[in-house]
Formats: C-alpha cells, sequence, structure tokens
C-alpha cells in the first residue's frame, strides 16, 4: 500500500477500538473523527469513481462532496460526520460501474 | 416531543446564537446539525479542544467555546447527526444514519454556512487533493496536523491554515499564492476602509510574520497551476516569477475564498440573486434575515459571507425577529435590543471589500480548461460542458441533462458554481443568464430505508403494507 498521509499530533493519545476496513482489523481512536482516522491509519482511497473507476478520498472534510463515502455497516455515508465507534464494520462505498451513456 | 416554535438549522456560530437567543425569548428550540457536536466548521469540536490544541487553533477559534456552552439551555433540543432532507408548510423531514424522523416547527432558520468556493484545476480529484478547511477540521476534531502540504490559492484562511499547520509542528512546504503582490497593496489603497480594518491587517501581517520566521516559502502571483500525481497528489507545479516551478508534496489545501452553501435555502424556494462582490448566489433577505418563503429564515455565512462574529450576530437579529413574529418580544423591545448588534454587523461588513479585493478568486479555477473535471462525482469536465453549449445548452440546466453534470451525490454543491460560468463564458453572456441549479428534496441523498421509517415507523418490517 502507497503511504497515505502523514500527520503530526498535538493531542494526546486516547483509547483505541477495533474496526474492521474492508475485513481488515484496524485500531483507531474512540470518538475520533471517522474519515480523519482512517487517513491516518494509512487508507489512501476510499471510493472508486462510477466511470473511470480512479480511486478518490476525502476532499471538503465537511459534508459537502462526497468523496469521503463509505459504507459503514451497511449504510452509505459521509465518514467525515461521523466519530469512531467499536466494531464499526466499513467498506468502501459500492457503486454501481455505470456509463457510458449516450450524449443527447 | 416533536414541536417546536422554531427549527434552527445548522450550529454553528449564526445558529448557536439563535437558538440562545430565541429561546431566552421563550421559544421552544430544536437545533439541527449533521455534525454529532455543535460548533459548525468554523468552531468545530470546540467544545472539547483543551491545551496544547488550543494554543494551536489560537484565541479566535476558542471565543466559540461561550456559545457552544449557550446551546445547553432547557429551551433548546440539539438534533445532532441530522441531515435536513425536505420541508414543507411547518414540516421537517430529518434523516441520520440510525433512521429518520419528522420535526413541526412554526418557522425555520437556515444557518447553513459556507463552503470553500470550488476550485477546479488540473489534478484536483486525486486523493491527497483537499481543500484547506480539511486541514483545519482534521486539525480541530482530532488534533491531527498534516504533513508535507502545498496551500494553493488565495485568502486570509489559506495564512491561517499554514499558520495553525506550523504551529503544531507540520509547517506547509510552500503556499503557492494565486495573487499578486498588488492586490493588497490595491486593497490598502482604500485608507479609509483600512484603517478601521486595523486589527485585521494587524492579525494578517502577524500571521505572515510568523510563516516568515518558520521559514514557509510563498510564491506570489502563481499561475497555470497543476496538481500531478500518479495514484495520489506527488507535486504542484505552477509558473512563478517568470519561472517553471514543481514543488513535492502529501497534501495540496485548495482554497480560494468561500461561498454561501444554499442548497437548503434553494430547496425551501427561497430567491437567490447574483452578488457580483461575493461572486455567488446568496438568498435574498430582508435585514431581519426574513426570505420570501413564507417561515423561512436565513442567517450567517450561509446568507452573506461575513465570517464568524457577523453570522453569530445576524443569528441573534434573526432570532429576535423570529421572536417578535411569534409574539414573544414586542416591537419596543426587538428594536431596541437590536440596535447595537445591528451597528456593529454593519461595521464589520463594511471592512469586507478589502478582504475581496485583497484575496481575489483564482481566476484560472473559475473557468477551468476543457481537461478538468468540474462534476466530480459524474466526472463531467469543463470541455463536455463547453461542448454542450455548442450543441445548444443555453443554461446549467441544459447543461445538467445533455452531460449529467450536477447529477451526482453532491447534488451539484460542488460544481455548479463552475458550470454557470462556464456556460456563461461560452454563450459570452453575464453569469446571471446561465440560470441557477434548481434543488429539490432531498436535501441530502437518503436510503430507502430511512423514508420507509419516516413513513411506517421504526418498527416496521418488510411486507407492511400502507394504503396511502
Amino acid at each position: 500500500m502507497k503511504p497515505g498521509l502523514r500527520f503530526k499530533s498535538v493531542v494526546p493519545e486516547g483509547p483505541r477500538v477495533a474496526v474492521t476496513f474492508d475485513g481488515e482489523a484496524l485500531m483507531l481512536p474512540e470518538g475520533a473523527n471517522l474519515a480523519t482516522a482512517l487517513m491516518a491509519a494509512g487508507i489512501g482511497s476510499f471510493r472508486q469513481t462510477p466511470f473511470q473507476g480512479v480511486a478518490r478520498a476525502p476532499f471538503c472534510m465537511m459534508g459537502v462532496c462526497f468523496d469521503c463515502l463509505l459504507e459503514i455497516d451497511g449504510v452509505a455515508q459521509q465518514s467525515c460526520l461521523i466519530e469512531v465507534r467499536a466494531g464499526m464494520d466499513i467498506r468502501p462505498a459500492r457503486q454501481q460501474r455505470e456509463g457510458p451513456y449516450e450524449s443527447l | 416531543m416533536n414541536r417546536f416554535d422554531l427549527a434552527v438549522v445548522g450550529a454553528g456560530p449564526a445558529g448557536m446564537a439563535a437558538a440562545r437567543e430565541a429561546a431566552e425569548a421563550g421559544l421552544c428550540v430544536a437545533l439541527v446539525d449533521e455534525q454529532p457536536r455543535v460548533g459548525g466548521q468554523i468552531y468545530r469540536n470546540v467544545e472539547r479542544v483543551e491545551a496544547p490544541l488550543a494554543a494551536v487553533l489560537g484565541k479566535e477559534f476558542m471565543s466559540g467555546a461561550g456559545l457552544a456552552k449557550d446551546v445547553q439551555h432547557a429551551g433548546i433540543t440539539h438534533l445532532a447527526g441530522f441531515s435536513v432532507l425536505a420541508f414543507e408548510k411547518g414540516k421537517l423531514a430529518l434523516g441520520a444514519a440510525s433512521g429518520a424522523m419528522r420535526i413541526e416547527a412554526r418557522e425555520v432558520l437556515l444557518a447553513t454556512g459556507a463552503i470553500e468556493r470550488p476550485m477546479p484545476m488540473p489534478g484536483w480529484t486525486l486523493p491527497g487533493v483537499m481543500g484547506a478547511g480539511a486541514a483545519q477540521v482534521m486539525l480541530k476534531q482530532s488534533g491531527l496536523a498534516v504533513e508535507n502540504a502545498v496551500l494553493v490559492g488565495s485568502g486570509p484562511l489559506l495564512h491561517l491554515v499554514a499558520v495553525q499547520l506550523t504551529r503544531a509542528g507540520a509547517p506547509p512546504r510552500a503556499i503557492v499564492e494565486t495573487r499578486r503582490r498588488g492586490d493588497a497593496r490595491r486593497a490598502v489603497m482604500k485608507w479609509r476602509l483600512a484603517l478601521r480594518a486595523m486589527p485585521y491587517i494587524k492579525r494578517s501581517l502577524a500571521n505572515l510574520t510568523e510563516l516568515r520566521n518558520a521559514g514557509v516559502r510563498r510564491y506570489m502571483g502563481s499561475r497555470d497551476v497543476a496538481l500531478l500525481g500518479e495514484r495520489r497528489v506527488e507535486s504542484v507545479v505552477f509558473a512563478s516569477g517568470g519561472r517553471r516551478r514543481e514543488v513535492p508534496c502529501d497534501v495540496a489545501l485548495l482554497h480560494h475564498g468561500v461561498i454561501p452553501h444554499v442548497q437548503a435555502s434553494r430547496a425551501a424556494g427561497v430567491s437567490h440573486i447574483w452578488s457580483e462582490s461575493q461572486m455567488a448566489y446568496v438568498p435574498e433577505c430582508d435585514i431581519w434575515g426574513r426570505t420570501d418563503a413564507p417561515h423561512v429564515w436565513v442567517a450567517g455565512d450561509g446568507a452573506w459571507i461575513g465570517g464568524a462574529r457577523v453570522a453569530e450576530l445576524s443569528g441573534r437579529i434573526a432570532a429576535l425577529g423570529i421572536a417578535h413574529d411569534l409574539g414573544y418580544v414586542r416591537s419596543v423591545e426587538r428594536d431596541r435590543r437590536m440596535a447595537a448588534w445591528f451597528e456593529e454587523r454593519e461595521f464589520e461588513l463594511s471592512l469586507r471589500p478589502l478582504i475581496d479585493r485583497a484575496f481575489p478568486p483564482y481566476e484560472a479555477a473559475l473557468t477551468p480548461e476543457d481537461s478538468v473535471a468540474v462534476c466530480r462525482c459524474e466526472e463531467v469536465t469543463a470541455g463536455q460542458v463547453r461542448a454542450a453549449v455548442a450543441a445548444g445548452a443555453t443554461n446549467v440546466g441544459d447543461a445538467k441533462v445533455m452531460t449529467r453534470v450536477g447529477m451526482g451525490r453532491c447534488q451539484g454543491r460542488m460544481c455548479f458554481p463552475s458550470v454557470a460560468r462556464i456556460v456563461a463564458e461560452a454563450r459570452d453572456v453575464p453569469v446571471v443568464d446561465a440560470g441557477q441549479l434548481s434543488a429539490r428534496p432531498p436535501i441530502k441523498p437518503v436510503t430507502l430505508g430511512a423514508l420507509a421509517q419516516m413513513h411506517y415507523g421504526a418498527g416496521a418490517k418488510e411486507g407492511d403494507a400502507h394504503d396511502d
């Protein structure tokens, strides 16, 4: 895996809880912002685009762009709006490959 | 209890102040927000921030703690983690991952804040390219300062983020500024304005000094900016000072101003007008924030970009207006209390043109080159939008039908500002003649399960039938 983002932490390390990302076990800081916690854990791709099939990762972190979309416990959600809870089953958002569409 | 006098949508400075003010006046208030905690983006997570992070974020950030505390009031119900999906005739449909619910409110105040002005440029969809605001969110909420960043664009926020990253021990590699040195000089030439804005200018200069002392390099007047990388961003290339330059990075943080987040006010049927000074559509409203949609009010950056202090004041002013309309406050009392807030708001707003002039948006990202994706969701390029115009599209609605631009999950939030300009430019008409994107419920995507739950109740099972 290519390294994702690197961070300097300015807060004391809190308790971590176990979650899974795409089946892989991860320990993330409890109550942390989920999108940030995953990036800090080295996750570099959150979803694949429906047309070109290229990787996307969080962009706005404010609930606007939907590039942080993940499937969390079976429901597609914006991970930038969610806090880490123990036992979360997290997967890249599944999206049917679409197109190309005929131009009108 | 699902009945309220007032539903405030958004728990940033405008929403928090409005909720408190309305509750003080005796109204029963619902404060609805997508985030798990109050604060909005500017004061995100402020309740939980402690030293040493507080020192990194600065005094202005910590000043939001009082507002956050103020919403702990018997008259305020904070509905955290809920998005507003739809509202009409006093009913609001709210959605969350945990399900959906309906509430009733006699008045609705939209305090939905700002979004960063979308900045489409070559490579901006690569993982590792983010908004500058995103770096702040990661710092505020998780205490994590992203390392090896290059900041790109224009605006006071760019410098503030750079300062905060530096204080956190992760100074950015460079700031690629798209404005020219002359922009700031021209702005300060309005000396009367500059004199009034002296505290802001001083703070701004202090930020620049802090960055210079930390050795953060700023490239002024940068053009032809592109973000390069194979699977994620690896460098920023640009032209500055007559030279082609390349700065390697792990993350590129884009910013060229903020615009009102108007998805909810559009869906509410509020009229929006084009503001040339803000270079954005803004909801039409009176001095109280009252719109032309019945019982719908707006306050804060979602109404007009003015910053946190203006947002707080306009939240209070709107709350008073609403309390008055509902009969909780008499006109005399309303006008007496509003006077000081109004005066301060006018003063703060009078300084705004200075910022607008000193930090113009990056022109090349307003109407990007053909190969750049303007719609991140549906992967539609600027060239495709131009081709649609060549094929007969006259407005953004046509472009949407012909290219799918704006039909993805973000519902046009990220692309509409660009598409409007591209269509206008291609037709050689003013941007208002490119039309506006219509927004309809649901204001945020919602699962069928949540909709069913709202209709049938939480206990509904598969196979339950309903007659209507």
